[in-house]
């Protein structure tokens, strides 16, 4: 299926294959009769964050859950790691290795502890010992700023800290990759900081990054790249700075001013 | 102040000092203060109330006269329970008592009672620490009761003649035995076998998918006594004339799939409740399959579906009693069958043997429900408010 488009000098390559981490090439997805993603190119550079914005139905979540396969693609290549995607159970596996996901509602195991949530994928995907992916967990709780609630449940939390857990949960397969699809949009005003800071201090460390948001401020801040899709295309890729200040298409115009008070 | 300045009909207010949280009001006073809120609180409640009370009154009153008060407690036979002067007695548990052991075994030889008693004890010594949650060894526990146990019922119930233990043959085991072995042999394997279903149901594969609509659909669509007619009638006959399966290995079988067609639909239910953002949390932290079933999706679903799974075992543990049709001497062929001994025959020992029968199987079926109930309050982990 998706080894069927050999398209791919449409888009010439300037980086090699080891700079990037996630390369879409000709990337097309239905929904029944509905084209969801249309020919979508993207490469993503290691150690890059971008930022994906758009109206609610643009493909944005889509794309990101292209990545790690949570979507399956019906035309063109996508390459993450060095690693095509594929029908290939065992290359999904492999690639879901090292792509975190954080998703708008959290999605943490209920019937888990905080430090089990954590260390389950460890222990299990990575043959982990239990007292050391324990200490892996502690360490990456400790880095959302919540070691104190290690032993409480998911539904003893609250929503801006269950979304912090859901950070350390993916950390802790120390993934290369980091995918968040409109990780604050489920939560209260006052607790939007509190992850967005935690955001801010991951891309701070150098993690590859793409993140589904409709927080401009972030954007601006961390982002080295804001894509903005619309109707399943990519309508305008820019540096933050350009895109806020010069869009250029007459649609990124007219979304950034009723986003933009 | 002007006339015209509209005075407000509410005052501004601003607070610096949070108020401190502050203990509730007594919810209650005494019992009296509970029977008055939940019991008498107008004249219909009240009303409703003493008629509840005389209905109570009415029906434990002849039922403790009957069990109780004039009941006949010991006697050879059944002299010692006919009416006296004219006066009928009440419950004939003499007879009951006489016939204890073939209620408990069948026609299991008496001088091996000490092999079927030392199951009884094994597995209950290995069944409660299983159940209660703060013993530890929870691994070790199962793999004795699932793994060595049903090795070592099986050599001591049916015997081995190498380790000295007479063969006992299927057709002597009865009463409340046969009824406990069909029972759980019937739950332990409906259970994993209703969950291969369950997920067979959904999977995205559509002969797996198939083959499992087609089992559920076949076993819910047959009445159970349909089944045990089929296994002890007609499979012998399809089946070739040097393969003879045991008298009671039949309905058991045929018991165990019933119940697992059930148990599968019950599970399903569970699977459809769980959130979409569960698989695709377990399949982002790259785990397989079987890993996010086993370890995210069933623990939840499972949970959910307590209530079912503990009611189907309880309608498996009373349909075993269909068994008695086809010709077996579980707990009620057996009671059934000694009511025809003229030995003990009188007019209060049918009575009798049916509300014995009816407190064995409560007492079985309630502790089913008492400890599903339990688990349900253990296993919650959201915020209880």
């Amino acid at each position: 299926m998706s080894t069927t488009s050999n398209n791919t000098s449409a888009i010439a390559s300037a980086a090699s294959t080891d700079e990037l981490a996630v390369q879409m090439i000709d990337v097309n997805k239905w929904y029944g009769e509905f084209h969801v993603l249309r020919d979508i190119n993207l490469e993503v550079f290691r150690g890059e964050r971008i930022v994906i914005c758009g109206p609610s139905g643009s493909g944005k979540s889509t794309l990101i859950r292209c990545i790690n396969r949570l979507e399956e693609h019906q035309a063109g290549r996508i390459i993450v790691n060095g690693t095509e995607l594929t029908e290939d159970v065992k290359k999904i596996e492999e690639i879901r290795r090292e792509v975190g996901m954080v998703f708008q509602h959290f999605n943490l195991f209920p019937h888990l502890t905080v430090l089990e949530n954590c260390t389950l994928a460890p222990i299990w995907v990575r043959r982990m010992p239990k007292k050391e992916a324990e200490e892996i967990a502690m360490h990456f709780l400790e880095k959302v700023h919540i070691p104190e609630q290690a032993h409480k449940y998911p539904g003893q939390l609250s929503g801006g800290q269950q979304q912090r857990v859901a950070i350390a949960r993916s950390l802790c397969m120390q993934p290369q990759i980091m995918l968040f699809d409109e990780p604050t949009s489920a939560l209260d005003p006052e607790m939007i900081k509190e992850v967005l800071e935690v955001m801010v201090e991951l891309a701070e460390t150098g993690m590859t990054m793409l993140v589904v948001t409709h927080e401009m401020g972030f954007a601006r801040q961390v982002a080295d790249r804001v894509i903005f899709m619309d109707q399943g295309q990519i309508v305008e890729m820019n540096t933050p700075e350009e895109f806020f200040t010069n869009p250029q298409s007459e649609r990124t115009k007219l979304f950034l001013s009723q986003i933009l008070h | 102040m002007p006339a015209t300045t509209k005075k407000l009909p509410w005052q501004p207010f601003h607070r610096n000092d949070m108020l401190p949280p502050k203990p509730p009001p007594p919810a209650t006073t005494g019992v009296l203060g509970w029977l008055r809120r939940n019991l008498f609180s107008n004249w219909w409640n009240t009303l409703l109330t003493l008629l509840g009370l005389w209905f109570i009154w009415v029906v434990a009153s002849s039922l403790i006269e009957f069990a109780l008060i004039k009941a006949v407690w010991t006697g050879e036979d059944r002299n010692a329970c006919l009416p006296k002067d004219g006066v009928e007695v009440g419950a004939c548990w003499a007879y009951v008592n006489a016939k204890f052991n073939q209620f408990m075994d069948g026609f299991y030889p008496a001088d091996q009672e000490w092999r079927y008693l030392t199951v009884y004890a094994v597995g209950i010594a290995l069944l409660v620490p299983l159940l209660i949650p703060k013993v530890p060894w929870k691994g070790l526990n199962a793999l004795l009761l699932f793994g060595a146990y049903p090795v070592l019922a099986y050599l001591l119930l049916y015997g081995a003649p190498s380790l000295g233990l007479p063969i006992v043959e299927t057709t002597q085991w009865g009463g409340l035995l046969l009824t406990l072995v069909i029972a759980s042999v019937g739950i332990v394997i409906s259970l994993p076998l209703g969950i291969v279903f369950a997920l067979g149901r959904r999977s995205q594969l559509p002969v797996i998918r198939f083959l499992s609509i087609a089992f559920i659909e076949f076993w819910r669509g047959v009445p159970l006594i349909t089944v045990l007619f089929m296994s002890s009638v007609m499979l012998p006959l399809f089946l070739p004339e040097d393969v003879t399966l045991d008298k009671v290995v039949r309905p058991l079988v045929g018991v165990a799939l019933f119940a697992a067609a059930y148990m599968a639909e019950v599970v399903r239910g569970g699977l459809q409740a769980i959130p979409k953002g569960q698989y695709e949390a377990a399949q982002a932290l790259g785990l397989t399959y079987w890993q996010m079933m086993g370890l995210i999706i069933l623990p939840q679903a499972l949970k959910l579906v307590i209530p079912g799974i503990v009611n189907t075992f309880i309608g498996l543990f009373k349909d075993t009693s269909l068994v008695s049709i086809i010709g077996l001497f579980d707990l009620l062929g057996i009671v059934q069958t000694s009511l025809a001994d003229a030995k003990w025959s009188t007019p209060t020992t049918a009575p009798t043997a049916y509300l014995f029968l009816a407190l064995v199987y409560f007492f079985f079926c309630y502790g089913m429900s008492r400890y599903s109930l339990f688990m349900e309050r253990h296993l919650h982990t959201g915020h209880k408010r």
